[in-house]
């Protein structure tokens, strides 16, 4: 894999026109755009900011402020719903404005912002409000940024792009508890200390975003670059239209995401069943997710690539093959230790092929003028399934019991995927945009 | 600004930001050693002592040397020095010859831990929690130990809290989960999937009291567990950390009279089994503490210290709803009275 620093601006993806003859690159590999670099390490940085916080906030909330969590939980499910919300809102803003950037900035600011309160009001209500602040910021920020992403990604290499930047991202969110609980062994009291340097990596992250990330619109204009200086104005502005999301192709990705979603319980009960199994998986239980990240990371780049060349779609529907061997394996009486690291990695696999692959598939199909929203429509569509789907499972569970209801649900996912494949298929090994030209009406290009 | 330049920028800033919390942590590195070789902020005795006796067994929360250690003072002298163990724990629970302990290892990555001990250091058997320890209990011939702790890591990157409550034998098996046990209302089975539970009381080795909660509506039961059959039984709403007077007729819990979520806020409260008669106690701070007997007439709870995090102060109140609360041990936390 190549990633290339260089600063050698790469044209905006551009849909009003064909895609840009890609730039010769040494031996025949094509370099991931340095915006994408960028975006990537800003993630990071954002990532090891919250992750630290968040590694070390049970520990905090009932070591040193005395406090029961339990109260917490309950406003667990409100902040999901004002997620989704502002998810929305931030994609949409986005395109309406044309300024991924900076609606993504916003996002970016705000949970650093967030982390300055977090070191004056130390207390159940301050810790309340940073989360809170931390999860509307990434509700804001994740569709503009990914719709940056596409702008600044050559689309034939999209999905390589999502992968480069996911790898990053979830380096971040492994580091960050790494770096909190290194502090905390050199000094147990110093959760402020942990606070601190979550500022100090967020205000950099902010800082990267807001000098360095060029300030790419989505739409086509006159010229071709946009700076920061740029007047506003934009001549010939296309008009943002909610049918490129809910009509057309994305309409079928989204019932898609939509039918996945549902069967999609959450990591969180594969690791219940996992932990009630024996004592390896119990030991590990608080760090099991980073397990998953990890597995997560190493496979981000590979299967974006390997969305490139087979059809983001079709990476997309099979990568759910991999959830239901995690479910398969996660219900099977095989030992402990091999099925929890087997679930794992499987996990991570899942996540790689879907999170990134699903940004990219939407991105592919959805006009410029729309992108953000079309992002944003099918990660909302995703994350509001895969929580009705945990409630149900839930429901199941305590029905069932864990194996039981592990196994209908790997049994309905084996059912759903071909027939997801089957609803994808005029889309499934589609690599370039459809959309030839801006605008819903557009006629679209079939797969060479 | 070229991008050498904004580079630039982006490296001074991130120089300063990254200086700026070393030199925090050197600070609070220096401070911490300052802390832990200065003198304990409580007098100490003789550890040999540490279990004779009628005596309260807890956490002692004194900065400096020995803090975190299980600790012991005589019931007729808690105000006295204290008697130290070695052993470190979050909660505790003693009786006549042996204590539970509950623990955060500390490491790259903390884990967490529950220990049944015998008075003079030897763990009897140890199994690992799956989150932050809240609350543990031991019934009174020491052979059963509830836990209860905070799950954490349930989801993808995000933070949701749990509780899981077990009950282990002395040979270290279990009776699962609670929340795999049977929960009846009004004699029927019911399954709420949000349901959680949480501190347990004993009244015998075979029978507990516990809390049943609902996450999605807030509510809580006073629930009456029998292990043999694995049944829990709702008794009561709006109990939530039950603990049984010595006598076995009355709970004292903390109820909540204001607020919800984030805001809420718990005064302890005494209610009669018999007549299920309540009676909220004269305390306006809030408490989150499983509520433990001193006798029949007082209740002993652990409070922070509003000026130094990680500090704690064992309070005592009047069960009748007389009196003010009063500090009965300073730097003190998880209070277990045991009268051999």
């Amino acid at each position: 894999m190549y990633i290339s620093f260089s600063n050698s601006p790469q044209p905006p993806a551009d849909a009003g026109a064909p895609p840009p003859a890609p730039a010769p690159a040494p031996r025949g590999v094509r370099t991931v755009s340095s915006t994408v670099v960028a975006l990537g390490v800003v993630s990071m940085l954002t990532d090891i900011s919250s992750e630290s916080v968040a590694a070390i906030l049970p520990l905090y909330i009932t070591g040193v402020l005395g406090l029961s969590t339990i109260a917490f939980g309950f406003i667990d499910g409100l902040y999901q719903g004002v997620s989704a919300v502002v998810r929305i809102a931030g994609g949409y803003a986005s395109d309406r404005y044309d300024r991924p950037k900076w609606v993504a900035f916003v996002g970016y600011a705000l949970a650093a912002a967030a982390r300055i309160g977090l070191l004056f009001a130390s207390g159940f209500a301050a810790i309340t409000a940073v989360i809170t602040a931390d999860r509307i910021g990434k509700g804001i920020r994740t569709a503009p940024r990914d719709a940056l992403i596409t702008a600044a990604s050559d689309p034939e290499i999209l999905g390589r792009s999502f992968g480069v930047h996911r790898t990053l991202d979830n380096i971040g969110a492994a580091i960050g508890p790494l770096i909190a609980f290194i502090i905390l062994l050199v000094v147990p009291d110093g959760f402020h200390i942990v606070f601190v340097a979550s500022l100090a990596f967020a205000l950099i992250g902010v800082l990267i975003l807001g000098l360095v990330v060029p300030n790419i619109r989505s739409r086509a204009h006159d010229e071709k670059t946009v700076t920061d200086a740029a007047p506003p104005a934009a001549p010939a502005r296309t008009k943002f239209d909610w049918a490129a999301v809910t009509t057309g192709p994305m309409r079928r990705v989204l019932a898609a995401a939509g039918i996945l979603g549902l069967l999609t319980i959450g990591d969180g009960f594969i690791y219940l069943v996992l932990q009630s199994r024996g004592d390896f998986a119990a030991q590990w239980f608080p760090l099991l997710y980073v397990g998953t990240n990890v597995a997560f990371l190493a496979f981000a780049i590979p299967l974006g690539r390997l969305s490139d060349r087979v059809g983001r779609a079709r990476v997309f529907v099979f990568g759910h093959v991999s959830l239901l061997a995690a479910y398969l394996i996660a219900a099977t009486p095989i030992p402990d230790i091999a099925a929890t690291i087997l679930c794992l990695a499987l996990l991570g696999g899942f996540y790689a092929s879907t999170d990134g692959v699903l940004a990219a598939l939407a991105a592919q199909l959805t006009p410029p003028e729309a992108r953000g929203t079309g992002i944003a429509a099918a990660q909302t569509v995703v994350a509001l399934t895969r929580f009705v789907a945990a409630t149900g499972f839930g429901l199941l569970w305590y029905l069932l019991g864990p194996e039981s209801s592990m196994l209908i649900v790997a049994g309905l996912l084996a059912i759903a995927i071909p027939l997801v494949a089957l609803l994808l298929r005029p889309y499934l090994s589609v690599t370039r945009p459809l959309v030839a030209t801006a605008g819903p009406g557009a006629p679209e290009v079939s797969d060479p | 600004m070229n991008d050498r330049v904004k580079w630039l920028v982006v490296a001074g800033v991130s120089a300063v930001a990254l200086g700026a919390t070393a030199v925090v942590g050197v600070v609070a590195w220096q401070q911490y050693r300052v802390r832990l070789d200065a003198p304990s902020a409580a007098a100490m005795t003789a550890p040999e002592e540490w279990a004779s006796g009628d005596r309260i067994v807890f956490r002692n929360t004194a900065l400096g040397e020995g803090y975190g250690l299980v600790a012991s003072v005589p019931l007729d002298a808690p105000a006295g020095p204290r008697a130290l163990t070695g052993i470190a724990c979050d909660r505790v629970d003693a009786v006549a010859d042996e204590f539970s302990c509950l623990r955060t290892e500390r490491g790259i990555a903390p884990s967490y831990s529950a220990s049944l001990y015998a008075n003079d250091g030897t763990a009897i058997v140890t199994w690992p929690l799956s989150g932050v320890p809240s609350r543990a209990r031991l019934s009174a011939d020491g052979t059963r130990i509830a836990t209860t702790s905070f799950v954490t890591g349930h989801s993808y990157a995000t933070i949701g809290f749990s509780t899981e409550t077990m009950i282990h034998d002395d040979a270290g098996d279990d009776f699962g989960n609670l929340e795999e046990w049977t929960l009846l209302f009004n004699g029927t089975p019911s399954a709420p999937i949000d349901r959680n539970f949480w501190g347990v009381t004993f009244i015998d080795d075979t029978s507990f009291y516990a809390t049943a909660g609902f996450a999605n509506s807030g509510q809580t039961y006073l629930v009456r567990g029998d292990v043999p059959t694995r049944t829990l039984t709702a008794v009561a709403e709006d109990v939530e950390c039950p603990s049984l007077s010595p006598d076995g007729t009355r709970i004292a819990f903390k109820r909540v009279t204001a607020g919800s979520g984030p805001t809420v806020h718990w005064t302890p409260a005494i209610m009669d089994l018999a007549t299920g008669e309540v009676v909220t106690l004269p305390e306006s701070r809030s408490i989150d503490d499983q509520i433990e007997w001193l006798d029949d007439t007082t209740i002993l709870y652990g409070m922070p210290r509003a000026d130094d995090s990680g500090d704690t102060d064992v309070w005592a109140l009047g069960a009748d709803g007389s009196g003010a609360p009063r500090i009965l041990i300073e730097h003190a936390w998880s209070p277990s009275v045991v009268r051999p």
